[in-house]
């Protein structure tokens, strides 16, 4: 207790010239700070939600992967079992396959056709503004909503909704979503469809902040049109690039709703995602603890992709 | 010339007639392909048809029976179920937010950047992933012991935790200037009063952006409902869908009416409050 006293007395004897000015300061800030519950009060709502909703079922989910679950059963611990029965898992393997690949076409998918529609929209004139918002559109209607309404469109019969346009151009009837040869690229044009009017809107966030001085000095230099892309517009969007990457590509790993809605899987096993067979083994099969392995990978890839970019940017800016 | 310099592309100052019909025809092709496909909705939602496959684009008889039988159906429960979801969710998430920002944005505290990280680490972890484990923890809440499976609640109550609108709301309370709080300390007002009367009303736009963030995202939710409801009485408009579908006497023309339902509410929210979304998705996006 002395002691502790001692030393501010000690400091301010030996500084008298700096005495003052601690005190109002010290008091300013408790003051401020009022007592140190303060915070947390108002953080307590959110604090819990966090822990009971996001970081109680993480732990859960790591937990449970090293777990053969049996309700009322009690849980026996079986070491890396569960993660051997999901590597090794001819189910897994292409379900795994099929995620990376609509992953990769959605995000390379939503991305040209993004940049594409940004560059086509960018610009003052009302009429712009409104073909922007109308062409954004997908990007708010419910996911179900979106997955029915493709369901339909992709009727396999000559009347089909998009089988009469392909008629239009002389193309035969395609099975869609109903013909193993065609489901995968199906899922993907749906998600492209809803992805890359998102995409557009960040493009056209990114394109607003270059400079257009470069562009008037590429105009003098003579530069075509092009050739600015090239040069003025690209480079100008490459943060643009790397967050919609991770963005696209997080969206694209955790794929559940439209093939769930969609496809289910099938046919023929032919689009079945991690998700959707991680739901299969939890929740139809009761296999949780295969589930949870099978979740826990999933999640792992996502932290390694989202870190792998985050690295490369820190790079290229330094 | 200058003109030609606003965008990269320089497509919106291009004048000459060719440049025009080749405008018209781009323009028309885009919004073919992203609104078409809504239109089509739109237009089968209000058909009289009754072939199972084809939707229409052009009306051919207009009625409104497809809505009848849809209601006939549910969907006017299951519409309210929605609206109860996303009315007491998005007040939870609001609430849970601004409490929450103004103790990041305001406060110094002991281990603060470290419950800032681990709200920042929540965006990296899908719900998608987390689905099962949160099913068995709703089932038999840690502690309290409820069982929120089969009830609104447990769609509900989830749904207060989202990294998004409390950073949202923490970066704008940082700009609100210092002055006006010292100046309310001064004349002796609490934590409380400060945050509600100095703090909040200055963070209207921010309000906003989370306020329609928060409702397109709860009302686009599918697998927090799938995994809580347990019956038909709990479904959501979004999850009713595919039961509608999968009655074989249901037209495309209700599950469209329907759709139209489900749609019509996050649609009209962006309309309403497109400044504030697109403001969102920048500072969302770019920023991260």
């Amino acid at each position: 207790m002395t002691v502790d006293h001692a030393k501010p007395a000690a400091v301010g004897a030996d500084r008298p010239a700096t005495e003052r000015a601690p005190a109002p300061k010290a008091r300013r800030r408790s003051d401020r700070d009022g007592k140190w519950w303060t915070p947390w009060l108002f953080l307590a709502p959110a604090l819990i939600l966090f822990v009971y909703f996001k970081f109680i079922p993480m732990i859960t989910a790591v937990t449970m992967s090293f777990q053969d679950v049996q309700p009322y059963l009690g849980n026996q611990w079986v070491g890396g079992q569960n993660y051997g029965t999901v590597l090794g898992d001819e189910a897994f393997h292409s379900a795994i396959w099929h995620t990376v690949i609509i992953a990769v076409g959605q995000t390379v998918g939503s991305m040209v056709i993004g940049l594409a529609l940004a560059l086509l929209m960018e610009g003052q004139s009302k009429r712009l503004k409104f073909l922007r918002s109308a062409a954004f559109l997908p990007v708010v209607v419910p996911i179900a909503v979106v997955a029915e309404l493709w369901r339909i469109m992709y009727h396999p019969t000559e009347d089909g909704m998009l089988n009469s346009i392909l008629g239009l151009a002389g193309l035969g009837p395609s099975g869609f979503i109903n013909d193993p040869d065609t489901s995968m690229v199906s899922v993907i044009v749906t998600g492209i469809w809803r992805g890359a009017p998102y995409d557009m809107m960040i493009f056209l966030a990114g394109l607003a902040g270059i400079d257009r001085g470069l562009y008037e000095a590429a105009t003098v230099d003579g530069a075509s049109r092009w050739r600015k892309i090239l040069h003025v517009t690209l480079p100008g969007l490459r943060s643009v690039f790397s967050i919609l990457f991770v963005l696209a590509a997080i969206r694209g790993l955790r794929v559940f709703t439209e093939v769930f809605l969609l496809t289910n899987g099938g046919p023929n096993g032919s689009t079945e995602v991690a998700m959707t067979l991680i739901y299969k083994l939890g929740l139809e099969q009761n296999r949780l603890g295969v589930g949870a392995a099978g979740a826990v990978l999933l999640f792992l890839a996502t932290l390694v992709l989202t870190l792998f970019v985050q690295v490369l940017r820190r790079r290229r800016d330094a | 010339m200058t003109a030609a310099n606003d965008s990269a592309l320089g497509l919106d100052a291009v004048k000459s007639p060719g440049g025009r019909i080749l405008k018209f025809v781009l323009y028309t092709l885009l919004l073919l392909v992203f609104a078409g496909p809504l239109l089509a909705l739109l237009v089968s939602a209000f058909n009289n048809v009754s072939d199972p496959t084809a939707l229409s684009v052009v009306p051919s008889s207009p009625t409104l029976d497809n809505f009848g039988i849809a209601f006939d159906l549910g969907v006017g429960m299951y519409l309210l179920n929605s609206f109860l979801v996303v009315g007491f969710g998005l007040l939870l998430q609001v609430i849970v937010s601004v409490l929450a920002g103004y103790a990041l944005a305001r406060k110094k505290f002991r281990f603060m950047t470290f419950v800032l990280v681990a709200i920042l680490a929540t965006l990296m972890l899908p719900e998608e992933i987390l689905a099962i484990p949160l099913s068995l923890i709703l089932s038999d809440l840690p502690v309290v012991h409820l069982n929120l499976i089969g009830s609104l609640a447990g769609m509900i109550v989830p749904l207060g935790a989202w990294a998004f609108s409390i950073l949202v709301m923490t970066e704008f309370m940082k700009d609100v200037p210092r002055e006006l709080e010292e100046a309310a300390r001064i004349d002796g007002a609490g934590d409380l009063r400060i945050f509600a009367q100095i703090i909040l009303p200055m963070c209207k736009p921010a309000l906003g952006v989370i306020g329609v963030f928060g409702f397109t995202m709860i009302w686009d939710q599918y697998l927090l409902p799938l995994l809580v409801s347990t019956d038909a009485s709990t479904y959501t408009l979004p999850l009713a869908l595919r039961t509608l579908r999968i009655d074989t006497n249901v037209t495309p023309g209700v599950i469209m009416a329907a759709s139209l339902l489900a749609l019509l509410p996050s649609v009209a929210a962006f309309l309403f409050f497109q400044r504030s979304f697109v403001r969102g998705l920048a500072s969302g996006a770019l920023k991260g």
